[in-house]
């Protein structure tokens, strides 16, 4: 049967589709390559970590090395691959469209995120040692490529900039006849949601890197203090997208677990309407507390507690996603397949992570735990426990439609099982050790907190055994997989009412929509 | 290449109309935002060195920046007149407006050029003090943004000139058309902040 898949064939068919499948697989194929990159040189930095002296590398080298880590895993990873990957997929099939609105512009993100990697790539000559922050003034000084990396940092921006530019316009614009917005699925809720802040937020962080570049080439001052400039002007900046930028990563992840729950637990969604407006709520209440990174950073004590504030009022709306997960699995008929696995374990370790950042939203927890493993701990459970665990159920969730075959679940359950011990390892002691003191970004530490160390670093490595089995599986039965049905799992969103993999033109008649996509039979009591 | 059917763009001009428009809106939010981080370094900067701010924009030449100023914004009618032409049919109108249009954004950037090359002879230079740097960085990165809307006019114009655009379809002048008169209006706020703060 003719699919996107084998409806034509040849390299040059991928690098100019306009099919918004076929780039949504070819973000995944870029971005998902990086995470294993980036992966890596979060091994060597666990690795180096194992003694308390530099046996394995210099101090400088360490710097690269987890600079390279938080600079791939956050802008080559984590901000782009549910939203351009898995969004460029399914946004057009879970309402009902053919395409996105502008699939040329569409295939013009693609290629300007190709060239951005490209431009990252060949930054790597004289790798980057300034933390994926780049904090001026010493990113305005140091001999490493800034200037390269941020470019290309650029170059994927715009593209992050137009695909979200094409997801509001094709929310807005080419939902199916019937389907309101509150009949939208939520994953649709929380890429609106993302593609807003991608709109607001990744300008200003393009002007700061323009700036940033200006600085070093022609010594603008604008973030040096001996011309008169502000090095907390650069903070402050920065901070105004990156903050904003974990909601980036961490709703479009929401937005998959809130489609997986109901369907595992065979049950409508409880508390939708609350679902869709809390991604808005997090969405807004995001850009209001940058300046909580700068606790410690000098800023006025008025503008600490206007921060502080409003770090606390982040949690309400996430509080509400969380009971409402809980709240639709009760009482419902739970079905553990391998995606809602990952979903449980998305919402317990987000649990861990979302509970201890008003530790650090506080102003007299945070002078004690800033810049200590507390937050390294804190941001992981978040991002891998949260994001990542997330994009892992998704993928399980969404493979037999994007590829036509079924997982092995034997080896996704081994392979899960891996991630949620190596996880747990890994970073679950760097909470103790933060609280005990240890300061992030050393790589030599006192020879006290060399247990911990040794658990984290055992820890990554059956992480890292889990997560080679996972892709082990994924290339795997890309071949060897059975057949997928059209809808394995037995949901109710439109992916799941068209052939796996679904044909080039998704519909062969626009759907009308006159329910919403929750709707499972009520249980006899 | 065997693509799918982009049906709604066989809908009716309308409906791909106003699509296209909430398109270039979303994006100019985002240039809104661009812009909005030099305004509030501008702000920052002017507050914490007002006497600096006000001796060094006397050094800027008020005449060829009012110049541009009437530049830029006959530029805006022209581009509206040549939108107003096509909507009635008339192609030709729309070819001369866009000529029109694309030889003031020239004349902008030569002026501007002229401007660059005076304080280039006076040694004032970015870097040169806080003021300066604020100067070029925000008129340079607007006159990459006229050289944007320069390459999509030009774009207009040449499918003017095949004769794609008629009264039921000028999407691309419409979209370039809103984007030439936020470049300009850009400018209309630039010019006071950095010329005639006095």
């Amino acid at each position: 049967m003719k699919n996107y898949l084998n409806e034509t064939r040849g390299l040059s068919s991928w690098i100019f589709t306009l099919d918004h499948k076929r780039i949504g697989i070819m973000y995944l194929c870029i971005i998902l390559f990086f995470f294993l990159v980036g992966g890596v040189f979060g091994l060597l930095v666990r690795l180096e970590l194992l003694r308390p002296n530099n046996w394995l590398m210099s101090s400088q080298t360490y710097n690269e090395m987890f600079t390279l880590h938080g600079v791939i895993m956050i802008f080559l990873f984590v901000i782009p691959i549910i939203p351009s990957a898995l969004g460029n997929f399914f946004v057009p099939l879970l309402i009902g469209a053919r395409d996105v609105a502008f699939p040329r512009l569409n295939l013009f993100s693609v290629w300007l995120f190709g060239a951005g990697v490209l431009v990252v790539i060949a930054s790597f000559s004289h790798p980057i040692d300034t933390g994926w922050t780049f904090y001026t003034p010493y990113s305005a000084r140091t001999a490493a490529a800034v200037t390269i990396l941020v470019g290309g940092i650029f170059l994927m921006g715009m593209s992050t900039i137009l695909t979200a530019l094409n997801f509001i316009v094709t929310i807005h614009r080419l939902r199916a006849p019937g389907m309101t917005w509150f009949r939208l699925p939520l994953f649709i809720w929380g890429i609106y949601a993302t593609s807003i802040i991608n709109i607001i937020a990744t300008p200003v962080v393009g002007m700061t890197f323009i700036l940033l570049v200006a600085e070093r080439i022609f010594g603008i001052g604008f973030f040096d203090p001996a011309k008169g400039g502000d090095p907390l002007l650069f903070q402050h900046f920065f901070w105004f997208y990156s903050h904003p930028a974990v909601y980036v990563m961490i709703l479009p992840a929401m937005g998959i677990i809130s489609e997986i729950i109901p369907v595992f637990s065979r049950k409508p969604i409880f508390g939708y309407k609350a679902i869709a407006y809390s991604s808005l709520a997090i969405a807004f209440s995001g850009f209001l507390v940058w300046g909580h990174h700068m606790f410690v950073a000098g800023m006025s004590n008025a503008a600490d507690i206007f921060f502080s504030f409003f770090t606390f009022s982040v949690a309400v709306p996430t509080g509400i996603k969380v009971f409402n997960w809980i709240a639709t699995m009760y009482k419902g008929s739970i079905h553990l397949d391998t995606p809602m696995i990952y979903a449980l374990t998305f919402i317990f370790s987000f649990i861990i992570g979302g509970l201890t950042g008003p530790f650090l939203g506080a102003l007299a927890t945070d002078v004690p735990l800033h810049d200590t493993y507390f937050v390294v701990a804190h941001f992981h459970y978040t991002m891998m426990g949260g994001t990542v665990m997330g994009l892992f159920a998704g993928l399980h969730y969404w493979y037999p439609k994007m590829t036509g075959k079924m997982l092995n679940e034997k080896t996704a359950k081994v392979a899960w099982a891996l991630v949620f011990v190596g996880f747990f390892v890994t970073f679950f002691n760097m909470f103790i050790l933060g609280m005990r003191g240890m300061p992030r970004r050393w790589a030599t530490y006192p020879p006290r907190f060399q247990t911990e160390h040794i658990i984290s670093t055992v820890g990554s490595w059956i992480l890292a055994a889990g997560i080679v089995i996972m892709f082990y599986n994924f290339i795997r039965c890309l071949k060897k997989g059975e057949k997928a049905p059209p809808n394995p799992w037995g949901g109710r969103t439109l992916e799941w009412q068209v052939p796996s993999p679904p044909p080039t033109e998704n519909f062969s008649e626009i759907p009308v929509i006159t329910d919403w996509p929750y709707s499972y039979p009520k249980r006899e009591e | 290449m065997g693509e799918p059917e982009k049906d709604w763009e066989q809908k009716n001009p309308v409906f791909v109309l106003e699509t296209s428009k909430l398109g270039i809106w979303t994006f100019l939010a985002t240039e809104l935002l661009l812009f909005g981080a030099l305004f509030t370094v501008y702000t920052i900067f002017r507050i914490k060195y007002p006497e600096l701010f006000y001796a060094q924009h006397l050094r800027l030449n008020r005449i060829m920046g009012f110049a541009n100023t009437i530049v830029l914004i006959c530029s805006s009618l022209s581009v509206a007149i040549g939108i107003a032409g096509i909507r009635r049919g008339k192609a030709g109108v729309l070819k001369v407006a866009l000529v029109v249009t694309l030889i003031l954004g020239g004349a902008f950037l030569v002026i501007k050029g002229f401007e660059y090359k005076e304080h280039f002879e006076r040694g004032e230079f970015p870097g040169t003090n806080i003021f300066f740097s604020l100067y070029y960085v925000m008129t340079a990165i607007h006159a990459l943004h006229v050289v944007a809307g320069m390459s999509a006019l030009a774009y207009c114009l040449i499918r003017t000139a095949r004769g794609d655009f008629s009264t039921e379809y000028a999407v691309p002048v419409e979209i370039s058309g809103i984007y030439w008169h936020f470049v300009d209006l850009i400018w209309i706020y630039l010019f006071p902040m950095l010329y005639l703060m006095g």
